[in-house]
């Protein structure tokens, strides 16, 4: 502060300061306040707002649970509320997603941390950025050309001789799940990146040196010291897949409902932005705790990923 | 259990530079080997193809006797340890050292009891628990040979592992080095650019040069009889002095410079530009002029060292030539500004290939 002061003057100090606080103040957690009050207040027909029917309740948070869908889960039939089962697929293929990420980016991270000559770096670096140049909407409007039964993948596949009949990629959740790993895969690629750059390859050839095949120089060596990276790089895939609304738009099926659709069918479609509101908190909080729960299982601390 | 190393014509090319030409040399199992340089004169590259990381250009690498073309360092009988250690800094000082073990499919309990055993070698019992960024320099010197030890190496490659520590400790550890290398029995490799460490722990010494191995022998040769001037003047100092032959014969040379004909020993089969090293050690300073090799000078710098007393003087042509004296106690030391005569006996000076000539 003091710092900034002798820096910048007061003058443009004060505007950094005010600009910060209005950007976090007015654009994040006012409206996020708002939302939040709203979320225990019911949908009313406007003359009824502010009237005795406009109490706080956790109604709106209680919707969640009717509304019963059997589901067959490995044999056995649950049933389950239709928002809690779209929330729970949501979370379950969200984390599938991130490890899918992880799969991905770990040996890419790897490649470009410690094995590509650093004259490289620079072109492949922009090979991986070129495809995020293009907005999100066109990206993954492209997936759904590419995944359609008469698309090129299929038409592809079937010329290599690798497939006899079209593949129906557009079913279920899948094309969701690719959609949202072709989208925030780099989000784990550079956390991974930047870790294993960061470790002395002189451990690495010590391992070597002590007789250390390559997976348990990985295991033992490498992915202790890319813990943090891929945690805050899984953190991030995670929450961003869990909150994604465009990828499930544009790539899901007929079967597929994620929970964000949900919201927006509140919001938008019955145009009730109380249950809405309730349902993002509980998406937001729910997927806080699934985080750090996670995280506590696989002993990573918040200050390592801050690092 | 230790193995012999030979390296049979090896060179090393990075792109269009050569960082290790032709290099002959064969290092005899259990004997402690040093490869002396300047930084950048591929004595780093020579450990590296030894250790595996880096594959010769050409020529041929053989730990005891068996050729290690395409065998990875994983593969090696060898264990190096890092200029910076590399110790592994997320697990503790007992699974650094039996972390070796562990990829040998040694069980938990029979690891741990070795990585104690080890820590009782380099002195350091009961650490095994404590992490390595608990541990000081020197500790961590001592664990990084424990770790190395622990695979039971039939070499140890050394890679200027002192560097890092201040003056006591390393001396200190050169001791200890020494010590583990008698007690183990192990081909010690090591490699340095600090003359002391060299002289004082190897069996023998390799010095090299712009890639080119210059000189191999026992310490003593090193310093008494280096093979050319780039020996002569990387290890330890000297007064050079530059002129032409005039006679040669029976080992023995007469060499006319700026301060006249000067007589020195010279080697039968030396040729081209020479030039005549006479170390200050061997410098006498007396009120007298000497039988021979004798210059009239004038007393300039004295600089008191405390084992020593190093005499800088000049002669009538302003060359400066410098005199180590042993400090005998009693006190006397010549007078600046004092006329007196510098010199040296023929059998303590050398006219040697030029440092550049060898350097080519």
């Amino acid at each position: 502060m003091q710092d900034l002061l002798r820096r910048y003057g007061t003058g443009l100090t004060g505007a950094f300061i005010l600009l910060t606080a209005f950007w976090l103040l007015v654009l994040i957690v006012l409206p996020n306040l708002y939302l939040l009050e709203n979320s225990f207040r019911p949908y009313l027909p406007r003359a009824d707002m502010g009237g005795p029917l406009d109490t706080y309740s956790l109604n709106n948070y209680a919707k969640i649970l009717t509304g019963d869908s059997p589901t067959e889960v490995f044999g056995f039939t649950v049933v389950l509320p239709v928002h809690v089962k779209s929330f729970v697929l949501t979370v379950g293929y969200s984390a599938f997603v991130t490890l899918i990420s992880f799969a991905l980016a770990y040996p890419l991270a790897y490649y470009l941390a410690k094995v590509v000559q650093p004259k490289s770096l620079p072109t492949l670096f922009l090979l991986l950025f070129v495809p995020l140049w293009v907005s999100e909407v066109l990206r993954s409007f492209a997936w759904f050309i590419i995944l359609s039964l008469k698309g090129p993948l299929n038409f592809t596949l079937l010329g290599l001789g690798i497939i006899d009949e079209p593949i129906r990629w557009i079913a279920g959740y899948q094309s969701i799940v690719i959609g949202l790993v072709y989208t925030y895969v780099l989000f784990m690629l550079f956390p991974i990146y930047n870790a294993i750059q960061s470790l002395d390859t002189n451990q690495i050839e010590a391992a070597e040196d002590l007789g250390s095949p390559w997976w348990r120089t990985h295991w033992r060596v490498i992915l202790p010291h890319a813990k943090p990276g891929i945690a805050s790089g899984a953190v991030m895939v995670f929450m961003l897949s869990a909150g994604s609304l465009l990828v499930p738009v544009l790539l899901g099926s007929t079967d597929s409902n994620w929970f964000t659709q949900v919201i927006q069918q509140w919001m938008f479609e019955a145009q009730d932005w109380n249950t809405g509101s309730a349902y993002a908190f509980i998406l937001l909080i729910l997927c806080t705790v699934f985080v750090s729960l996670v995280m506590r299982v696989f002993r990573v601390k918040l200050s390592d990923i801050a690092k | 259990m230790s193995a012999g190393i030979d390296l049979d014509d090896v060179c090393c090319d990075f792109g269009s530079f050569r960082a290790v030409d032709h290099v002959n040399v064969s290092i005899q199992p259990g004997e402690f080997f040093s490869f002396l340089g300047p930084s950048g004169c591929g004595k780093t590259t020579i450990l590296r193809m030894i250790s595996g990381f880096t594959e010769p250009s050409s020529g041929v690498v053989r730990i005891g006797g068996k050729d290690m073309r395409g065998q990875r360092p994983n593969q090696r009988p060898t264990a190096l340890i890092f200029q910076n250690l590399a110790l592994f800094p997320l697990m503790s000082v007992a699974d650094n050292i039996a972390f070796g073990l562990e990829v040998r499919g040694v069980d938990r309990a029979k690891r741990r009891a070795r990585a104690d055993e080890l820590l009782k070698l380099v002195d350091l019992p009961g650490a095994g628990d404590k992490m390595v960024s608990q541990l000081s320099g020197g500790q961590k010197q001592r664990v990084a040979i424990a770790r190395a030890l622990a695979v039971e190496p039939a070499v140890m490659l050394l890679d200027e592992p002192l560097s890092a520590l201040d003056l006591k400790l390393r001396q200190h550890m050169r001791a200890e080095l020494r010590a583990i290398q008698k007690r183990t029995g192990v081909t010690f490799i090591y490699i340095t650019h600090d003359q002391g460490e060299a002289l004082a722990m190897s069996d023998r010494v390799g010095v090299m040069s712009h890639g080119r191995l210059q000189q191999v022998a026992h310490p003593r040769d090193i310093y008494d009889n280096p093979a050319n001037g780039f020996v002569a003047s990387f290890v330890g100092e000297n007064n050079i002095l530059t002129g032409t032959v005039a006679e040669r014969g029976q080992g023995m040379a007469a060499y006319d410079t700026a301060l006249g004909r000067l007589r020195a020993r010279m080697d039968a089969a030396a040729e081209g530009a020479v030039k005549l090293y006479v170390r200050p050690e061997h410098m006498r300073l007396s009120e007298s002029a000497g039988a021979e090799n004798s210059v009239p000078v004038t007393v300039g710098d004295i600089a008191f060292e405390g084992n020593f007393i190093s005499v800088q003087a000049r002669a009538d042509n302003g060359m400066v030539l410098v005199a180590e004296l042993r400090n005998d106690g009693t006190g006397a030391m010549p007078a600046v500004g004092a006329r007196m005569h510098m010199s040296f006996d023929a059998a303590r000076a050398a006219i040697l290939p030029d440092e550049t000539a060898a350097g080519a």
